[in-house]
């Protein structure tokens, strides 16, 4: 039962990540249909920032967290308009190549500056809290907790305010919003610029546990796009349960059936639904 | 006849010369080994390019069968079956295999396709990794034989390059009889627009079905023959940066076309070759060439040439005075696949 309990800590832990990143990517994918497949690699990049802010520079851990979701909004701002702006019009397809592109540009760039091998950011957080025979550092408790009030505050900003709204305007009818008065071009930039802030905020909460290397966005970009398919294209309460869902499969799956093939699980499940509906979960169809 | 064959096929005929002359030019046995395994990866990209290029569906798990042929010849190979029995075999295990996993995926479409394809490449390669009793796992396959016929082995560089030039020309007929046939007609419909040729009377599924199996064998086949000239494979050979690699040979070759895929696999690697010095900074460049092929150039190095070709020709005619009105190769749909 304790070990049960455990996986399910665990698998919350690795979900929150999970759903932060999904919910970045599943605004721009679902949203502005761009299949951002450097989503992870960019992620990858924001925990890097963080590293270095730290250990170059002696930052702490939140204004290092800071610099690297102001850093990264940046970078998301730029590689939209290099990288995708220029094929807006053109089949998905032809963008998901020129993501291909951006990743191996980003994965090796950072292969260049900082080297190949792994890193660990010291943690900010040690201690350990015992509760119901569950052993949890403070870490990752502060993980979860940062994930929620991120969801939480995502949501008011896309419900509550002029921005959100815009940005769900133009997902619901492009030419529509433009008619409105609405930048689309803008709006484009800004729904990077939150998509890839956040990724780097959750990078840098998850890279005190685990390590970070020039490889690590690769199979999270990849699981990220799992999710927001799972949960159904552009539907944000669904890459949410998506994540949790990810990371309960992963934990479960790998404690009591095999850790070897724990990511088989997480790309199996995916097969596997969309086997049985191919457009995802809560999808509605694609054109 | 024969004039118009060679007006309209020169550029093969070309390619074909300059192949088979290839081994008595080329001294340095680096570089031949490279040559060796282009004609190899030529092969792949072939493949690759009949699912995306002329079927338009992007499939990622590419090097996933390039792996699974490679392994089934690694291991039947090494149990005793002579290669000519393996590798056909192998290839058609590959070929099952993507009918089997073509049933669910090829119902989705576009980037759905291409993840659900992309996941099922990191599974092979992950089970590849630990199926240690099968595959060896992460050390992988060693000492895997050569082909023979006879008492000849295939062990000398240029006997291996020619038997990878026989394979190559029998999967670049085999693609040419496809793509110029009703089936090949078929497979540019549900690319150019799947509804319309659905609307048409085509059964669609069944059409992206033929053409996956038949690119997954070829993509097997390759595999197979790479398992038996390397003589070791490891779970790295059905890595998901073999299919990036050939997807970016078919892009900057030009998707759609026969001569673009080879060019590009050639053409690629020989590039990054004489960027050796660059060292990492290589790849970047890779990926910066990657963005700038698809944005500008979105049809490749043969649709560049294509496009060349014609405007010299409209210009020849419209000087000649025939000024029927041309349908310019440009007008084709903007997209590379």
């Amino acid at each position: 039962m304790d070990l049960f309990l455990q996986q399910i800590f665990n698998g919350v832990m690795l979900g929150s990540t999970y759903a932060i990143v999904a919910l970045g990517l599943t605004l721009v994918f679902g949203i502005l249909h761009i299949p951002n497949f450097a989503h992870g690699h960019l992620y990858m990049l924001g925990a890097y920032v963080s590293f270095f802010a730290m250990t170059r520079y002696g930052l702490g851990f939140w204004p290092a967290l800071f610099i690297s979701v102001f850093v990264l909004a940046l970078a998301g701002v730029v590689v939209e308009f290099l990288v995708y702006r220029p094929l807006r019009d053109q089949p998905h397809i032809n963008s998901f190549i020129s993501a291909i592109g951006a990743l191996i540009i980003l994965e090796t760039g950072v292969v260049v500056i900082w080297g190949p091998q792994a890193h660990r950011i010291p943690n900010p957080y040690p201690g350990t809290i015992e509760l119901l025979g569950m052993t949890m550092t403070q870490q990752r408790l502060l993980l979860i907790i940062v994930a929620i009030i991120m969801i939480v505050l995502l949501q008011i900003f896309i419900k509550k305010t002029t921005p959100g709204t815009a940005i769900e305007a133009v997902a619901q009818n492009r030419e529509g919003a433009m008619l409105m008065g609405i930048n689309v071009n803008r709006i484009s930039s800004l729904t990077f610029a939150i998509s890839t802030g956040t990724a780097a905020a959750a990078a840098t909460m998850v890279a005190p546990i685990f390590m970070i290397s020039p490889a690590m966005g690769a199979l999270l970009g990849m699981k990220a796009f799992i999710i927001v398919i799972l949960g159904g294209l552009g539907s944000i309460p669904g890459a949410i349960v998506g994540g949790y869902i990810l990371g309960l499969i992963e934990a479960l799956g790998g404690g009591y059936i095999s850790a070897d093939y724990k990511d088989v699980f997480a790309f199996g499940a995916l097969l596997l639904i969309l086997a049985i509906k191919p457009t995802g979960l809560f999808g509605r169809e694609v054109a | 006849m024969a004039v118009k064959f060679l007006r309209e096929k020169w550029f093969y005929l070309v390619l074909l010369l300059a192949a088979v002359t290839l081994p008595l030019v080329v001294t340095d046995r680096y570089i031949f080994q490279l040559a060796i395994m282009s004609l190899i990866f030529s092969i792949a990209t072939l493949s690759l390019n009949l699912i995306l290029g002329y079927t338009g569906q992007a499939s990622l798990a590419h090097a996933g069968f390039f792996g699974i042929g490679a392994y089934g010849v690694g291991l039947m190979t090494k149990a005793g079956l002579s290669f000519w029995l393996a590798l056909p075999l192998a290839s058609f295990i590959s070929a099952l295999v993507g009918f089997l996993i073509g049933l669910p995926t090829l119902r989705t479409r576009g980037s759905y396709f291409a993840i659900a394809t992309l996941c099922f490449g990191v599974i092979i390669s992950i089970v590849i990794g630990n199926w240690v009793e099968l595959t060896g796992g992460h050390t992988g396959l060693l000492g895997i034989p050569r082909p023979k016929i006879g008492s000849f082995e295939f062990s000398s560089q240029i006997s291996q390059y020619y038997l990878v030039l026989a394979f190559l020309l029998l999967t670049l007929f085999v693609m040419h009889r496809l793509v110029h046939s009703l089936q090949g007609l078929s497979f540019m419909s549900v690319r150019n627009n799947e509804p319309l040729a659905e609307a048409v009377g085509i059964n669609t599924f069944a059409t992206k079905i033929i053409s996956f199996m038949v690119a997954n064998f070829f993509a097997g086949m390759a595999g197979g023959i790479y398992a038996s000239l390397i003589g070791s494979i490891s779970p790295s050979t059905a890595s998901f940066n073999h299919t990036f690699n050939w997807l970016v040979y078919l892009l900057l070759g030009g998707a759609a076309t026969l001569a673009g895929p080879i060019l590009g696999a050639f053409a690629f690697p020989l590039l990054m070759e004489y960027l050796q010095f660059l060292e990492d900074y290589r790849l970047i460049i890779f990926g910066v060439l990657l963005i700038i092929v698809i944005i500008y150039f979105p049809r490749g190095l043969m649709g560049g040439i294509e496009s060349l070709q014609h405007r010299i020709k409209t210009r020849y005619r419209l000087r000649k005075g025939d000024g029927k009105n041309v349908v310019t190769a440009s007008g084709k749909s903007h997209q590379a696949v």
